[in-house]
């Protein structure tokens, strides 16, 4: 589950059914970059380039969480401050309570947690060894099974994602696109992880591959209870596969909630812009939103999405709005908006439910 | 020829066959292995296959020209050129072996070290790569002879610590270029030890480039080792090198071209083959190249 941050801590749901656990918690989570500042050749003028600002984010175990947003919408920095790979400027980003990066300096067991998925699966395997020693180097390293069992274990991977126990003996480069990615998912599972986090997992591939991998890694996520962060510029993928969606716009999270409610009746603008701009079946493509998405370098002042929003209000040019819970604090949607839209209000997307964006794959 | 009904079996044919044939599939490559595969058994076979003593001179055979007794001729000492090819190629190829050993073996640990340390130790290795850059390898190797002295051994350690610089070079772009792929990263967000990594992961990537840098360049060492011998401090005098021998002839070019010319051919024959040999492999066993066939 996704929550945002209640503002104040007091009006946190207690009538909630026991809660799970939190595995990752990003409270306030700011990631500014140093880079030369444009259009100066000579001089060390550096700027700060804010990719992530004021994320706040809960990934409970267990869950399913779609990252969606445009490119540069700071998803992928994102992913790297979940992994521990990229050490927060400002706020924390914690592991069951701890920050990431001293878990991870720690020793292996939360690389063992934590698998990650990449979207170039062919570039995140080594050319030079064969799919049975790539499956084989995560179970030799994490010791998890014993050396006579390794060959039987990597047959039994392979054979979990769907791939002939034949392919062990064959390099990357003698795969398809959809097989590579089944290795990349295959290798994965050998630490048996507790949480899987997939970067652009299926993009790229052609639709029925990608059924394929959709359904390998709904079907996995339900039998081995993992938690899945799933980063992700296809809607109809979000919903098909994850319960929970974060929209991110600019470096920020600007919706959260369950995503057949935040897919059906957005609350944020930009949320709304992104359900409308997703092509369907036998409809026009609808008005792409208006201008260009800004330069982190160069901000508006007020909220990030205001010079892009069709309900902008003067407030809006004024001041940021936080990520906070709508509707009371028995909801579990949070938007980053003074003036959200009301179910009610969006009258005009009342005929489309997040049922027509769900894929019908059948495997 | 049989007809079959099944659909599969000339396909199945066809890809065995497309595998198998890679000496029908490159004749140049096919001759160049012939040609390269008969200087080497010469070089090692040299006694039982050279027709004279390289070094037995002969006032009554003096500058004879090819055929009869002395297939490719005699020199002005009347030493049989044949005989001192054959042997000349045990020479280049011993020379050419440890001079890429001494080339390829310095080039990857100063190459690898250059490409995987960072600030100032980055600084100073990469210096000292550009030091030896700086001078041609045959300056280079003219210089280290100066300082060693002749023979065929000082010949070898002069062209290896030239080739040091090309190779270093070589590898750090390597090392460069792999360090910087998913699979190094995806190795760290394992925990996989950074030595482990090196030695997994980024070693046997590297290790093939290199492979190909030392085909390439084993021609580079003949040449190198023939032009000092050619230029008078390469190997000493009666040692039957090809260099030398070529530059024994040049005074006699007008009327017994056969002295400088025969080894010259021999030369030429070798560095070609060893080039095309060099590209085939290159080309054949690369899994990228491979890949988009």
């Amino acid at each position: 589950m996704i929550a945002a941050h209640d503002v104040a801590p007091a009006h946190l749901p207690d009538t909630t059914p026991p809660e799970p656990q939190v595995l990752f918690e990003l409270v306030e989570v700011e990631k500014v970059f140093m880079v030369r500042k444009p259009g100066s050749l000579f001089g060390g003028a550096k700027v700060g380039l804010p990719a992530l600002d004021g994320v706040r984010l809960k990934i409970r175990k267990g869950a399913s969480v779609a990252l969606v947003g445009e490119s540069g919408s700071g998803k992928s920095t994102l992913l790297r401050v979940l992994l521990g790979l990229t050490r927060p400027t400002q706020g924390h980003a914690l592991y069951q309570g701890r920050p990431i990066d001293q878990v991870r300096a720690e020793g292996p067991a939360f690389a063992r947690q934590v698998a990650m998925i990449y979207q170039d699966a062919r570039g995140s395997l080594n050319p030079r060894m064969t799919i049975a020693a790539l499956i084989a180097e995560p179970l030799r390293h994490f010791r998890i099974c014993p050396e006579a069992d390794i060959p039987d274990r990597v047959h039994s991977l392979l054979a979990r994602v769907g791939l002939p126990a034949e392919v062990a003996d064959r390099y990357p480069a003698a795969m398809s696109g959809g097989q590579v990615r089944r290795v990349a998912i295959a290798r994965a599972l050998a630490s048996e992880p507790t949480v899987l986090v997939a970067d652009e997992a299926v993009s790229g591939l052609d639709v029925s591959t990608q059924a394929q991998l959709l359904n390998l890694l709904r079907r996995l996520q339900r039998d081995m209870a993992l938690t899945l962060v799933f980063i992700t510029h296809d809607l109809g993928v979000a919903s098909y596969l994850c319960e929970e969606i974060a929209i991110m716009y600019l470096g920020r999270i600007v919706e959260t909630g369950p995503t057949n409610a935040v897919l059906t009746a957005p609350a944020h603008p930009y949320a709304r812009a992104l359900r409308r701009a997703a092509p369907e079946f036998f409809a026009p493509i609808s008005d792409p939103l208006p201008g260009e998405i800004p330069s982190p370098l160069d901000l508006p002042t007020g909220c990030r999405f205001s010079g892009r929003c069709d309900v902008a209000q003067a407030d809006c040019h004024l001041s940021d709005p936080a990520l906070v819970r709508l509707g009371g604090g028995a909801s579990d949607r949070a938007a980053a908006c003074f003036h959200p839209l009301l179910p009610d209000a969006n009258t005009d997307l009342g005929h489309t439910t997040a049922t027509h964006l769900k894929r019908d794959i059948h495997a | 020829m049989t007809m079959t009904d099944d659909p599969i079996a000339p396909q199945r044919r066809a890809r065995k066959q497309a595998r198998r044939s890679m000496f029908i599939r490159r004749p140049f490559f096919t001759v160049s292995l012939i040609v390269a595969v008969g200087f080497v058994a010469c070089a090692v076979f040299a006694p039982l296959i050279a027709p004279y003593d390289p070094v037995q001179q002969s006032i009554t055979a003096m500058m004879a020209p090819p055929g009869g007794a002395h297939l490719l001729g005699t020199d002005s000492y009347g030493q049989d050129i044949l005989s001192r090819i054959i042997y000349g190629a045990r020479y280049a190829l011993l020379i050419a072996f440890f001079a890429i050993l001494i080339g390829a073996t310095g080039g990857l640990i100063l190459g690898t070290a250059a490409g995987l340390t960072t600030g100032w130790v980055e600084w100073v290795l990469l210096r000292v790569i550009d030091s030896i850059l700086a001078l041609p390898s045959l300056i280079l190797a003219i210089a280290v002879i100066a300082i060693l002295g002749q023979g065929v051994d000082k010949v070898a350690i002069a062209v290896g610590i030239s080739m040091i610089g090309p190779f270093a070079r070589t590898v750090r772009s390597d090392v460069l270029q792999v360090s910087s792929q998913l699979f190094v990263e995806a190795a760290g967000l394992m925990s996989i030890t950074r030595l482990t990594v090196i030695w997994r992961h980024i070693l046997p990537n590297i290790v093939f480039p290199l492979g190909v840098q030392i085909t390439v360049r084993v021609s580079e060492a003949i040449l190198v080792s023939s032009s000092l011998s050619f230029l008078g401090i390469g190997v000493t005098p009666p040692t039957p090198d090809w260099g030398l021998m070529i530059a024994e002839g040049r005074g006699f070019v007008s009327f017994a071209p056969w002295m400088s010319g025969m080894p010259g051919i021999a030369l030429a024959l070798l560095l070609i083959a060893l080039a095309i040999v060099g590209d085939g492999i290159r080309e054949e066993f690369d899994p990228k190249m491979r890949g988009h066939q």
